[in-house]
């Protein structure tokens, strides 16, 4: 699927059943012909070892990420997941190995480039921007595809009318489908929880990425909490049809939700397969599965 | 005027109302100490605040050296005025604020990139140079003695700003524009940018938010709106100034300014030097009316320095948010609203 | 230009690499807090000029040295506990910037007690040594600036062999890289913190008595403390090796550049030299020489 057919298919028709002006085909030109094109749409670490003064963080990590599945990375604490997503994201730099984005490979992941490259995060402690509005937040995920200058949004002409237009209702959009609707003005450093986290998926999800990296997007919550949210996750996966990487420790989600499992513990991949296959592995049993994680609800 | 929306008409009464305030009241008051004393240096430092407020409250990187912009402002305007034949005021102005941007920048490269104390440390190094620079080279203030300058008149089309209202209302015009400016420039997607930078760094870079841009563009309009303020400060308010009276104390005036007016607010910087401006009188008053001649000028001007200090100190404990929100806490009150969302998160 | 008059050079070069051991003394007791506490602490020149002043009106109405001397310290050591507790505790939790500015008003708060308390006149300091200079194989060395070196030396060690070797060192680093965790392993916080700044305390008393007796006691003493910053960029915030280090360079390069280039511009230039100098190798090593990389927790 291309990506402004799917850009077009992401998201509902608006009210009335026609299209806003701002995502008419014309308008739409402004934000897809930002992203690079060329290359298969493949995410993957090869060979990928990490070190933060002599704990082996990640170790030789080979995992190759099906264009549109979703593949959860599961393990105990401590097993690597969250570096794995920060590799990705350029946050850390491997000592070796490395990372492939749309057939490109680098030694170090691009990390101002990956809006552009289609490549976005959820973040497991919160990466919200707590003096910002809700929609400001969402809109902000939008912010890497901006090209008018600041004199003409300061006068408010050319592209930058047009992009404050399109900004608008893509946000609108995204925050319709997360139901954040009722939070659209509120400051988000004062909403609950919960609500914090739909929204940083929101903000993830607004500009349509190829590849959505979800790190334990369900943590912290409520039963009732993680199963709306699990909701949310699968109704973005329909929208979107982006690849999707899930940390999560929630087991039942992770099973019924994934295409594909891999299992990290210390470092290191001891498993990967169908969900299935996972659950009747012998070493991710004895290693994870099967224990009750104190203090999960299971 | 909530933080929630950038709208930029949103909260307009207040500022509408403050300025008819100060366009009508003032001449009114028929007070020639009111201008000269109090109206003329609260309006510069305001707007020296509302520049360090765009890049403190706003994008959250710290400056210690506002005062060498201020200079640079002050310095660069004569000397355009004085060799340039026949500069227009408004190009003047804005050309010396684009000077002091532009020395911003230098110094301010390096540290940009980083995190943590480097800006401040920059800014530093700018504020030491810059005063050196101008107090060495006699260029700078026509070889006069030890870099004095005197200003010249303020005059625009012929239209001469002389007399203490005169110069009152040009300070009040530039200030009102260059004000509106900036309500506006952080209310776009621009000023959005700044926010993300503020709040959360590496996931704003994550996502994608330009942030070295950000840092730059904001650290530069900073310093223009700064540079433009230190014309004023010399053009409109002091008429005659020194490289000295640029130093350290007076960037950390403004630092204080942002501090205690509220930082990431517009309005804040005002209600900050209205502070700044009022204390010292304030003191030596209740000082004369407490103590006679008993206080002398040196230990209070130490008593000043503690005063301001515990504020600094109390206002970051309780009310990090500055006096503009107490402000806003208190006509919520009168008008009997309770406000659903609380203050943004303490930083 | 004549011969190039080497012994000029390396009496140059002396006297700056001691006035740096004393710019590095300065710059420890910003690495004590900034350590234990991720603050930098601006209120550490007004505290050394406190130090210094406390000490001197109290020769000068005729308490002996040592008895002084004590009770500087333990005016020192009571006022960092006040900081502690007035300043510190309830700001626990916020930005590095915001306690950074608590620091700025703490500055102006000691600098005013100061001077309040014992008037704004300069005093002389005498500590025993005078600033003779002596004759080391042809070059002239100044008596004052080796004893001075030899004290700052003699803490410095101390100090290194505090934090290396010792128990509340260790939890001082442990406190520094997770006081989240530090509290929740039974370190008490209070304690580690108050003791922080009561060595930065007596830093600072040495190092007021040492730039006093150079100086004279006067308010610009306060000032000498932004020549530490450089030092701190050069040398890294948390690093007392660095800080040595750091104070080494910039005293050596400070005084060089003051004799041989200050001609050209008519002096003046240590003002900003050193500062400048910090920048420009901000360029190349942001960390500083034995600074550690921030590790980002996302």
């Amino acid at each position: 699927m291309t990506t402004l057919v799917r850009a077009a298919a992401s998201y509902p028709e608006a009210t009335e059943g026609e299209l806003s002006p701002a995502l008419r085909p014309e308008a739409r030109v402004l934000f897809d012909a930002r992203r690079e094109r060329g290359g298969s749409a493949t995410l993957a670490l090869e060979a990928v070892s990490l070190t933060f003064g002599g704990v082996a963080a990640l170790r030789d990590i080979n995992l190759a990420f099906a264009d549109g599945s979703i593949t959860a990375v599961i393990g105990p604490n401590g097993a690597g997941k969250t570096s794995l997503i920060n590799v990705i994201t350029g946050v850390y730099k491997p000592d070796r190995g490395r990372i492939v984005i749309r057939g490109q490979a680098y030694a170090r992941s691009p990390t101002s480039r990956l809006a552009a490259l289609g490549v976005a995060r959820t973040f497991q402690n919160l990466g919200l921007f707590k003096g910002l509005s809700t929609f400001d937040n969402v809109a902000s995920g939008l912010s890497f595809a901006a090209r008018s200058t600041l004199v003409e949004q300061v006068l408010g002409v050319g592209r930058a009318r047009a992009e404050a237009a399109e900004t608008r209702a893509r946000t609108d959009e995204a925050l319709e489908l997360l139901h954040l609707g009722p939070y659209r003005d509120r400051l988000v450093g004062a909403l609950p929880y919960g609500v914090q986290k739909r929204i940083e998926l929101a903000r993830a999800a607004v500009a349509s990425p190829h590849f959505l990296l979800l790190d334990e997007p369900l943590a912290g919550m409520t039963m009732d909490d993680k199963a709306e949210m699990s909701d949310f996750i699968r109704s973005v996966r329909r929208r979107l049809g982006a690849t999707i990487v899930l940390i999560e420790h929630d087991i039942g989600l992770v099973m019924s939700l994934s295409d594909r499992v891999a299992v990290l513990d210390y470092g290191r991949k001891i498993a990967e397969g169908t969900p299935a296959e996972v659950q009747a592995n012998q070493d991710v049993i004895e290693a994870y599965l099967g224990v009750p994680h104190p203090g999960e609800e299971g | 005027m909530s933080r929630a929306t950038f709208s930029p008409f949103a909260g307009w009464l207040f500022p509408v109302l403050a300025i008819a305030l100060a366009v009508i009241a003032p001449p009114l008051l028929n007070s020639d100490y009111l201008f000269e004393a109090i109206l003329l240096p609260f309006l510069a430092l305001s707007l020296a605040g509302v520049g360090l407020n765009v890049l403190m409250g706003y994008t959250g990187q710290l400056s210690l050296g506002s005062a060498a912009f201020l200079a640079i402002g002050a310095y660069a305007a004569f000397n355009l005025n004085l060799r340039v034949a026949g500069l227009p005021l408004p190009v003047t102005i804005v050309v010396a604020g684009i000077l002091a941007a532009l020395v911003g920048v230098v110094f301010g490269l390096p540290s940009l990139r980083l995190r943590g104390f480097y800006l401040a440390v920059s800014t530093l190094a700018a504020q030491f140079f810059v005063q050196w620079a101008l107090t060495k080279f006699p260029w700078f203030s026509n070889d006069s003695n030890s870099g004095v300058i005197d200003a010249p008149k303020l005059e625009i089309a012929g239209i001469g700003f002389v007399s203490p209202l005169g110069r009152y209302y040009f300070t009040l015009a530039v200030v009102v524009l260059l004000t509106a400016l900036s309500a506006r420039l952080v209310g776009v997607k621009t000023g959005r940018d700044f926010a993300a930078v503020r709040d959360h760094e590496t996931a704003a870079k994550i996502i994608g938010v330009p942030v070295l841009k950000a840092k730059l563009v904001a650290f530069a309009y900073s310093s223009f709106v700064i540079g433009v303020a230190g014309v004023l400060w010399a053009f409109a308010y002091l008429r005659t100034v020194e490289p000295a009276g640029f130093n350290l104390d007076r960037s950390f005036q403004i630092l204080f300014i942002s501090i205690i007016g509220g930082l990431a607010t517009i309005r804040g910087a005002f209600f900050g030097a209205a502070v700044m401006v009022v204390l010292p009188l304030l003191l030596a008053r209740a000082s004369s009316a407490l103590a006679g001649d008993g206080i002398d000028s040196g230990s209070l001007d130490m008593i000043q320095r503690i005063a301001i200090g515990v504020l600094i100190i109390g206002f970051l404990i309780a009310e990090p948010d500055g006096l503009a929100a107490l402000f806003q806490r208190f006509v919520n009150g009168l008008a009997g609203r309770v406000r659903p969302e609380s203050s943004p998160a303490a930083r | 230009m004549g011969d190039f008059d080497i012994s000029f050079f390396i009496e140059v070069l002396v006297g700056g690499l001691l006035s740096g051991v004393m710019y590095a003394l300065v710059a420890i007791g910003f690495v004590l807090i900034y350590k234990t506490s991720g603050v930098l602490n601006f209120a550490q020149g007004p505290l050394l000029l406190f130090a210094a002043l406390t000490y001197v009106s109290l020769i000068e109405r005729g308490v002996s040295p040592p008895f002084a001397l004590v009770v500087v310290f333990a005016a020192m050591a009571l006022i960092g506990i006040a900081i502690e507790r007035t300043v510190l505790t309830p700001l626990a939790n916020r930005s590095p910037i915001t306690l950074f500015m608590a620091t700025l008003g703490l500055a102006y708060v000691v600098e005013g007690a100061a001077q309040l308390l014992w008037g704004g006149q300069v005093h002389a300091l005498d500590i025993g040594v005078s600033d003779t200079p002596f004759d080391v194989y042809g070059v002239l060395v100044s008596k004052f600036d080796l004893f001075a070196a030899g004290v700052a030396g003699l803490m410095v060690a101390a100090l290194v062999a505090f934090f290396q070797f010792t128990r509340v060192g260790l939890s001082f680093r442990a406190a520094a890289s997770d006081s989240y965790a530090a509290g929740a392993i039974g370190l008490r916080l209070h304690l580690i913190l108050a003791t922080a700044w009561i060595a930065a305390g007596f830093v600072a008393l040495v190092a007021g008595l040492l730039w006093g007796a150079r100086l004279g006691v006067q308010f610009s003493l306060s000032l000498v403390v932004l020549k530490a910053l450089p030092v701190l960029v050069l040398g890294g915030f948390d690093s007392i090796l660095g800080a040595i280090v750091g104070g080494l360079i910039v005293g050596a390069t400070e005084k060089l550049a003051e004799v041989y280039i200050g001609p050209f511009f008519g002096g003046g230039i240590e003002i900003w030299f050193a500062y400048v100098v910090a920048l420009a190798f901000l360029l190349v090593r942001p960390a500083g020489l034995f600074g550690r990389v921030q590790v980002e927790r996302v």
